[in-house]
């Protein structure tokens, strides 16, 4: 299965609801794409939810860098929840965990973009 | 039968397409082997992440996706060592000067962190400039433990 999207508003934060893989082709395209679509849109707090992603490889997690740099880059703000072990290990030998602001629980991610 | 498989040798070797649908090919082909080897589901993780980043870079960054380019690919189980070779026929890289991707200006870089992970999750990973052209990885794990 490739990555599937699924976009909602919880007040004015976005929540993308992420499942699938986001590897090379079209599963890390489809994430650039969205991510691009609600910068675009000056949608500027973000919330992936990546609980249901079951594999990320280099290429996505280049995504993930590359949105985070993308919304930072337009005055918003990308925040992640609910990582699965696979994907938080990734992110913890990448350096990268620290970089990102994780949550654990939707309510207090929304509540800490206030 | 299965501790039998578990200590005979395998060789698999396929000349593969300068695709992504090789990518899940030559990972399949790794994790099937690896799992007849008796290594556990961390490892067989592991294993298919560092095979699927060896030859995404074969076919994306050696063989540029070339459709007259192939990646030679062996999987090579013995009693001592699970050994896999990931060949292109692109130009080759300087693998002895890639960036850090670790290092604090690099950490927001959106690409470079495949040959990072093929060592972090094996036992061993080797590069080879090959003649006349191409690069050869080889990603090992060791057997001893099981």
């Amino acid at each position: 299965m490739s990555v599937k999207l699924n976009t909602r508003q919880v007040g004015d934060v976005s929540v993308v609801d992420v499942a699938g893989r986001i590897t090379l082709g079209e599963g890390s395209s489809t994430l650039r794409d969205a991510l691009r679509d609600m910068v675009s849109k000056n949608q500027k707090k973000i919330l992936l939810n990546l609980g249901e992603v079951s594999y990320i490889d280099s290429s996505g997690i280049g995504e993930l860098v590359s949105g985070f740099t993308t919304v930072t880059n337009s005055g918003g703000q990308l925040k992640l929840l609910n990582l699965t072990k696979r994907v938080k290990d990734l992110l913890q030998i990448t350096k990268l965990y620290t970089v990102f602001d994780v949550h654990e629980e939707e309510a207090h991610a929304i509540r800490s973009f206030a | 039968m299965q501790e039998q498989s578990r200590h005979e040798a395998e060789t698999v070797e396929r000349f593969l397409d300068s695709t992504l649908a090789s990518v899940d090919n030559a990972e399949e082909i790794a994790v099937g082997v690896a799992q007849r080897a008796g290594f556990e589901e961390d490892d067989l993780l592991k294993i298919g992440m560092a095979v699927r980043e060896s030859v995404v870079n074969a076919v994306v960054h050696g063989n540029r996706y070339n459709a007259n380019k192939k990646v030679r690919f062996s999987v090579v189980k013995n009693s001592q060592r699970f050994t896999v070779r990931v060949a292109d026929e692109g130009d080759g890289f300087d693998f002895e000067h890639l960036p850090d991707p670790l290092a604090p200006e690099n950490l927001l870089r959106s690409s470079g962190r495949g040959i990072f992970l093929m060592r972090s999750f094996m036992d061993e990973l080797q590069i080879h400039r090959l003649e006349p052209a191409g690069m050869e990885f080889v990603l090992v794990k060791y057997m001893a433990a099981r």
